[in-house]
């Protein structure tokens, strides 16, 4: 336990541990199955997978989080302002927005990285882009069903203004739905970078990716199992605890739930 | 209430019209709708579902913005108010809703929601921590809320207390005239009769002017001074409230009051019964709108337009042939 | 008059995570054929659970009939098999329910609704089938071409209408009418009111009204039963329960509208909110909001007693004990 702690310490903290254990390649070892040295293994080139496996986090759940992050502010924004203007603006964001969505989401990020050539903030444009329609759909929807509620007429009534009605009576009861979609999302887009790298669009090599891992193993299956069922584990667990989390957020905010 | 002492006029409403563009045509919701409010007096406003009544109220507080017409506050027309002064002005015109469910934001506790309007209107600091809870317990207590429901949320709270909270958010600001839509339909009789109370309390200690929009005859009766009686999107009679319940005029007038069902085994009314239901306010035709449902009408009814006129003091109505119906 | 229902000491739970709901505490009442019985009562007093126990449609679970007996026609419809209950539901009780706007199916046409409770209690073909659903909308005052339109078509009083052509297509014995008339406006009101007045003596139909609203039980009741919390607190004919009522809820209840033939400057409501239903209060569960609440009131619940006749109420005051 110790040592794993430590490990990760170091591999946070520590460059000479990326370059040593990380992307440097020992072919002797190659593709020896777990052990107490390497808990998971070790990959095609004799590095250490779950070395790989942490510092990969960095690529797939930050990049994922952070995309996500981008499209929820941007698609949102344009959502609430879409479903609580309606009429012309509504007509124009939206047709936009049904123009992006028409586009399958994985084509328009290869689309954009392949426009723009491979690279983190590349892969980041592309899989903001590519989520903003859902939250914009999804988020108009909402506010759409509770503008017309009474209790915003009662705000105007007191002299609220429009961006006061947004964000204090609007937005807090659109949250449930965002941060569902939100967390989705974060999954989705942890699988979109995969299937990017997977491609060859995304995190280059030696870099270490889980779809990028992934997808380098597939080819050694039938030899050494670890080295795709732990990246696929790893990305499994992590879609459905970020799925757990988004429920139990959705209900935390919500003061009808509490007791 | 029947002293026949001049108040001073606090509100004047002329030839207010809203229409609505609907695919069908053009939605008559108010349609030239003129009468006056005195300060400290409740005009009850009557009518069935689809008549405009709420529409109206919420012209009136350019909650909806009005197609034309003039909406004089004070002697001055806040149809021409810039958003600012609107938004100042706000502070003296408020409105009370129908379905305490709705009408509150369901993330916000009882004391947030008082709060709320004092700090939109500059009233108090945010950071006036004290100033602000002093006067959320004053308002609390005004409203009949106990003290220990300060920190609760809507959805825990049951019908009558959710309304008492719509009506504290309204009070906060010290408003001269409240739009009441409906502020007591949602609730049980019981109930009703406490808000009903809680209302009168009110009006007589802070001197409110009510608009009391309902669909309920007997309670308009109970708090009116006077009543208007809507059809289709206009005023079709207005009196003071007793003269209307014991002399109704209009032939609307005399099948609604027929149609309510009094709860005394002795008392027979003979029933009028309308036939069919409302028309559409969609492109309505021209003359009295009534004069389809009408027993009395005749094929003049549907050809001239008519305006509310005095007929003894006070007493307004809009049909020509009144004089011949009641005989 | 023959004795068409009887409920006897009739009790229905409902058990949720904030505890035991005791929504029909011990109700007992008679029902004579072709007469009318209204209901009387405010939100949470148990009106529509008791409706619903006697159409054996209490959600279960969480909710259960836990004791009493219903006895309709001289049989305990509590101890039918589903399928014998089936039979009964539609056939010789049936109700009508609060909502015009959501109680018809929007994909379907009037007419097809009102056949389809025809062909399943009676053996006759669609088209004869068709035909009686026709007849039943004249009777109700819509004319039958319209039944080849769809609820969308129909206003509220017109879907009311159709609603009640439906409950009493199968000429039940029985009709529960919960809230008939509270979507409507009082003009349709009183127009639909008429229509079941002028219909239940046409068809013989004994029906159980459940309203709140003490006006509509004047213009079509013979009886009146008053509940509160589960209980019938006061139950009579019309003229007793209106002109000597007994009970200080119902007293409170008429305190509480506003009259059309008084002037009266202030209402008097009754203070204080309908007790918690998963935890009334203990003795006589009115006592935490009655002004003349005493001792016995809190401790012991009240008998149901005698007033005259069938006129019964359950209440110490009333008894004379306080």
């Amino acid at each position: 336990m110790i040592s794993i702690t430590t490990t990760i310490i170091d591999v946070v903290t520590d460059n000479r541990v990326y370059d040593t254990y990380v992307i440097s390649q020992n072919l002797v070892m190659r593709l020896k199955g777990p052990s107490a040295e390497h808990i998971f293994g070790l990959d095609e080139f004799g590095r250490d997978i779950f070395l790989r496996m942490l510092w990969g986090t960095r690529y797939s759940l930050f990049l994922g989080a952070i995309g996500i992050l981008a499209s929820t502010i941007v698609g949102g924004t344009l959502g609430a302002i879409a479903g609580f203007y309606g009429n012309a603006i509504d007509n124009i964001v939206m047709r936009f927005m049904d123009i992006l969505l028409a586009i399958p989401s994985i084509l328009l990020a290869i689309a954009i990285v392949a426009a723009l050539g491979p690279g983190l903030v590349n892969i980041l444009i592309a899989i903001a882009i590519s989520y903003i329609p859902t939250f914009a759909r999804v988020v108009r929807a909402k506010v759409m069903s509770i503008k017309d509620q009474e209790f915003i007429e009662a705000a105007r009534a007191v002299g609220a203004s429009d961006a006061r009605i947004i964000f204090k009576y609007i937005i807090p009861n659109s949250l449930a739905p965002i941060i569902v979609q939100a967390t989705l999302g974060v999954a989705g887009a942890i699988l979109s970078i995969a299937g990017l790298s997977f491609l060859g669009l995304g995190i280059q090599p030696p870099m270490p990716e889980w779809g990028a891992m992934l997808s380098n193993a597939r080819t050694y299956i039938r030899d050494a199992w670890h080295i795709t069922v732990i990246p696929g584990l790893g990305i499994m667990l992590t879609i459905l605890s970020l799925n757990l989390v988004g429920d139990g957020l959705r209900d935390a905010l919500d003061p009808r739930l509490k007791n | 209430m029947e002293e026949k002492v001049k108040r001073t006029e606090l509100l004047q409403v002329k030839n207010l019209k809203k229409y609505f563009k609907t695919p069908k045509g053009m939605l008559h919701a108010v349609d030239d709708v003129s009468f006056s409010l005195h300060e400290g007096e409740t005009l009850g406003v009557v009518g069935e579902s689809g008549c405009g009544k709420s529409t109206m109220g919420r012209a009136i507080l350019r909650l909806h913005e009005p197609t034309s017409g003039e909406v004089i506050f004070k002697g001055e027309n806040i149809l021409k108010f810039d958003k600012k002064r609107m938004k100042k002005l706000r502070e003296e015109m408020q409105i009370i809703f129908q379905d305490p469910y709705a009408s509150l934001n369901p993330r916000m506790t009882v004391s947030e929601t008082i709060i709320d309007p004092l700090i939109i209107q500059g009233k108090y600091k945010k950071s006036d921590k004290e100033g602000l809870q002093k006067k959320v317990r004053e308002i609390m207590d005004l409203v009949g809320l106990s003290q220990k429901l300060i920190n609760t949320y809507p959805h825990e709270l049951d019908g009558g207390r959710r309304q008492r909270i719509g009506i504290g958010r309204a009070l906060a600001l010290n408003p001269k005239f409240i739009v009441c839509d409906e502020p007591v339909s949602a609730l049980d009789v019981s109930i009703q009769a406490q808000v009903l109370n809680l209302m009168q309390d009110l009006q007589e200690e802070l001197g409110l002017t009510y608009m009391f929009i309902t669909h309920d005859l007997s309670v308009v009766r109970h708090i009116s001074d006077n009543i208007a009686v809507m059809y289709l999107g206009q005023i079709v009679e207005k009196a003071p409230a007793k003269l209307l319940f014991k002399n109704p005029l209009h032939p609307y007038t005399h099948a609604l009051l027929s149609a309510i069902p009094v709860p005394d085994p002795d008392y027979k009314m003979k029933r009028i019964l309308l036939q069919g239901e409302l028309t559409s306010p969609i492109n309505p035709a021209p003359g009295c709108r009534f004069a389809k449902r009408c027993i009395h009408a005749t094929p003049e009814c549907s050809q001239q337009e008519y305006s509310l006129k005095e007929v003894e003091p006070g007493h307004f109505v809009a049909c020509s042939r009144f004089n011949e119906i009641k005989n | 008059m023959a004795e068409l229902l009887e409920v006897r000491d009739l009790f229905i739970r409902y058990e949720t995570v904030d505890g035991v709901v005791e929504a029909v505490n011990g109700i007992s009442l008679k029902l004579d054929k072709s007469s009318t019985l209204g209901l009387v009562g405010e939100t949470g007093a148990g009106k529509t659970t008791l409706a619903k126990g006697i159409m054996r449609l209490v959600p279960n679970p969480p909710g259960k009939i836990t004791k009493g007996e219903i006895i309709f026609n001289g049989k305990d419809i509590l101890k039918l098999s589903e399928a014998d209950m089936r039979k009964v539901r539609g056939k010789e009780i049936s109700m009508i329910f609060q909502d015009p706007m959501t109680s018809l199916n929007p994909v379907m046409t009037v007419g097809e609704q009102i056949a389809e409770v025809i062909s399943i209690h009676e053996k006759v073909s669609s088209k004869g089938a068709m035909e009686k659903a026709k007849e039943m909308l004249e009777m109700v005052g819509i004319p039958a071409e319209r039944a080849e339109e769809y609820p969308h078509q129909f206003s509220g009083g017109m879907k009311q209408r159709v609603i009640i052509a439906i409950a009493l297509a199968c000429n039940p014995s029985l009709l529960i009418a919960d809230e008939p008339t509270t979507a409507l406006d009082v003009t349709i009101q009183a127009q639909v009111l008429d229509m079941m007045k002028k219909l239940k003596d046409k068809l013989n139909t004994s029906m159980i009204l459940i309203t709140h609203d003490l006006g509509v039980v004047t213009q079509t009741c013979d009886y009146v039963a008053i509940m509160y919390a589960g209980e019938i607190v006061e139950y009579g004919s019309l003229r007793d329960v209106f002109k000597n009522p007994q009970h200080p809820y119902t007293n409170g209840l008429f305190g509480s509208i506003p009259s059309l033939a008084e002037d009266v400057d202030r209402l008097k409501p009754i203070k204080g909110l309908m007790p918690d239903p998963t935890n009334l209060p203990k003795g006589c569960k009115f006592n935490p909001r009655c002004e003349y609440a005493e001792e016995i009131c809190r401790c012991q619940s009240p008998e149901t007693t005698e007033v005259k006749g069938i006129h019964v109420v359950k209440c110490f005051k009333a008894q004379g004990l306080v």
